[in-house]
């Protein structure tokens, strides 16, 4: 689930309280994302590829929190990990063209 | 600094009056409120998350039911109507084949950035959700369609012969909204049974309440014994990697099947042999089976797949890891509300059901369509419930709408005798109830009975509980549905006394010929199971 809202790299927009599904963020005085309904994110990784400064940062455990922390997600690299791996860049969709799940359908068979 | 629109707090008792009001945020919310457009209804979609983001397609990459038209399209649906246990129909799955395809076509000229093959032609039969969900947003609104974001509806507004219209809540601050309309659509999706799936804690089979309280039937409800493998603890149902995986025990030592040789293809053959592991204890796989050409396609084409992979560190096509079967309920089970007209009427005048809030037998009988069946059926319902709907809305312009009531009952009024619910450990219970292997891939009378016996008391109590209110009353909601959904799904799996697609009884391992029909449950404080062949003649008869 999200556990990681990087205070350095939020530009304050709005956009992950806005589009997360299930409306597990709130805001402080100063605009910044607060994880306020942790146990109701669905982790489904989309708050992430939404974000334009790759601020945040969603946990693999469904049920509940890891307490992986900002230092541990920079020094693993994985603050946009799955934007990359998709083609999203700054919160703006690409990448379905060179979807080659065609083969794998194929194979799959 | 943060911008001033959001900081607007809706009004309580805002009114809106539309033609069409579409409950839901996924693809069948979407083409419904497209195709309403199209038909020139005003429209209103009204979702309980963020329509581009809502439910089990914007995190998945989903594949489509894509048949092109000609010659091989009668044989397509033969074959796959030999899938379906039996309770499919030719007809709809014909014309459902047909619509998706004119649907996916719309989406070629409108610019959707579909992959091409070697030849230059594009590859339309896979939508990757995210994409897919963002764009299809951007043409709804685009068409005219006013969107509430985090506007759960609670319950319809109607008076004895119809639906027309809806009230429910703003998540921000709690303020109820009423929007009144010509004709409603049901694109809720099924329902996940509070298990942590892929964009599955919105699915909480609030259409089949509202549904069912308006008088509506549901059918297909004991085709829920749906799983699908992930990595231990995460929400990654997505089976399509596991077909080129060997499974292993606790021990380390492959698992092997009565004929010795190991379990492998979890989406196949292997997965019953899991299911039986898991019972006896933890089960880990590896994807060793894919060439390293298959490892790119997967890691590049199911990138949602590996997310958890990455942030665990490890490799799945080297390192031995921990899985679970995920329940998936009504998401890729296949039971729903039950469709009576071909423009997806409920049979409640003004009542449309599209998507998974709809039983999807009518395509994919009693097997799971996940995946590519769900997704075509999402496009073609949509679309014809978005039409029906108009349609229905232009005849009824003009009437009075004073005589509208809310028919939403349990967790809203009533009640207040009995002690305040605690809604979180009646989640737990439901869910307990329904997701374990030994209570939903395999069902025997014994599990069923008591299981019945703990969902009648948690309905009862809900319901004699004092109403819920402000914002409480959308988890008050979300778990009397659950609830509801459960008492249905054990009713229907109760009388259906023989095992037929992904309903399995231990106690009647085969399928039984005379109960090649499907079932109706209705209800809801007294839920009854009749079987559909039974229901005609009694309606012929009377």
């Amino acid at each position: 689930m999200i556990e990681v809202v990087s205070a350095d790299r939020c530009i304050r927009c709005d956009i992950c309280e806005r589009i997360c599904p299930a409306f597990v963020f709130d805001r402080d005085e100063t605009g910044l994302p607060v994880i306020a309904r942790q146990d109701d994110c669905q982790t489904c990784f989309l708050c992430e590829i939404y974000c334009p400064t790759d601020a945040l940062y969603v946990a693999e455990q469904a049920d509940g929190p890891t307490g992986i922390t900002e230092p541990d997600v920079l020094e693993r690299d994985l603050f946009g990990a799955y934007a990359r791996a998709l083609g999203w860049n700054r919160g703006r969709a690409g990448g379905t063209r060179n979807d080659p799940t065609r083969h794998i359908r194929v194979a799959q068979v | 600094m943060a911008s001033r629109r959001k900081e607007q707090s809706p009004e309580e008792g805002r009114l809106i009056e539309t033609d069409v009001l579409v409950v839901g945020g996924g693809p069948a919310a979407g083409w419904a409120a497209l195709s309403a457009a199209e038909a020139g209804a005003r429209v209103v979609l009204a979702d309980k998350g963020y329509h581009g983001t809502s439910g089990a397609t914007a995190p998945s990459n989903t594949g489509t039911w894509c048949v092109p038209p000609g010659e091989g399209r009668a044989a397509s649906v033969e074959q796959r109507f030999k899938r379906t246990a039996g309770l499919a129909d030719r007809r709809w799955m014909l014309r459902a084949a047909d619509q998706a395809y004119e649907n996916l076509q719309k989406l070629v000229e409108w610019g959707y950035p579909f992959p091409s093959e070697e030849d230059g032609s594009l590859y339309i039969a896979n939508l990757r959700g995210p994409d897919y969900m963002r764009f299809l947003r951007q043409r709804v609104q685009k068409a005219g369609v006013t969107i509430l974001d985090h506007h759960p509806i609670l319950e319809l507004l109607g008076d004895d012969n119809h639906v027309a219209g809806a009230a429910g809540l703003a998540r921000r601050n709690g303020a109820s909204f009423q929007v009144l309309a010509g004709a409603v659509v049901l694109a809720t999706g099924g329902c996940a049974f509070f298990e942590r799936i892929l964009g599955g804690t919105g699915l909480t089979g609030d259409g089949y309440l509202f549904a069912a309280e308006a008088g509506a039937s549901l059918s297909g409800m004991e085709f829920t014994g749906k799983y699908t493998l992930a990595p231990h603890g995460s929400s990654l149902n997505k089976g399509l990697p596991f077909r080129w995986a060997t499974f292993y025990g606790a021990n380390g030592e492959v698992l092997r099947n009565a004929r010795g040789e190991p379990v492998t293809n979890g989406i196949g053959g292997g997965e019953r042999q899991v299911a039986e592991a898991l019972l006896a204890g933890p089960v880990h796989a590896r994807l060793d089976l894919a060439e390293p050409a298959m490892q790119d396609w997967l890691r590049r084409g199911q990138p949602n797949c590996f997310q958890p992979y990455e942030r665990m560190g490890i490799n799945p096509f080297t390192d031995l890891f921990r899985v679970d079967l995920k329940y998936e309920g009504t998401v890729r089970g296949t039971g729903g509300i039950r469709i009576v007209s071909s423009d997806c009427g409920t049979g409640i005048a003004g009542l449309y059901a599209a998507g998974d809030a709809a039983s999807r037998e009518n395509v994919t009988g009693g097997i799971s369509g996940g995946g590519a069946i769900n997704a075509s059926w999402a496009i073609a319902s949509g679309w014809w419930a978005g039409h029906g709907a108009a349609r229905h809305a232009h005849r009824r312009q003009g009437r009075d709408g004073s005589r509208l009531r809310p028919l939403g009952t349990t967790a809203l009024r009533g009640g207040t005798a009995g002690p305040a619910v605690d809604l979180a450990a009646a989640a737990r219970t439901v869910h307990d109830e329904i997701a374990p292997l030994d209570k939903s891939y395999w069902r025997t009378s014994a599990t069923l009975e008591a299981s019945e016996r703990t969902l009648e008391d948690i309905w009862s109590r809900l319901n004699r509980a004092p109403p819920a209110t402000g914002i409480e009353r959308l988890q008050a909601r979300e778990v009397a549905a659950v609830t509801a959904s459960a008492r249905w799904t054990v009713a229907a799996a109760t009388l259906r006394t023989e095992s037929r697609g992904v309903h399995r009884r231990r106690d009647f391992p085969g399928e039984s010929e005379v109960q090649a029909s499907r079932i109706i449950v209705s209800g809801l404080d007294r839920v009854t199971a009749v079987r559909e062949t039974l229901a005609l003649e009694t309606a012929q008869e009377g």
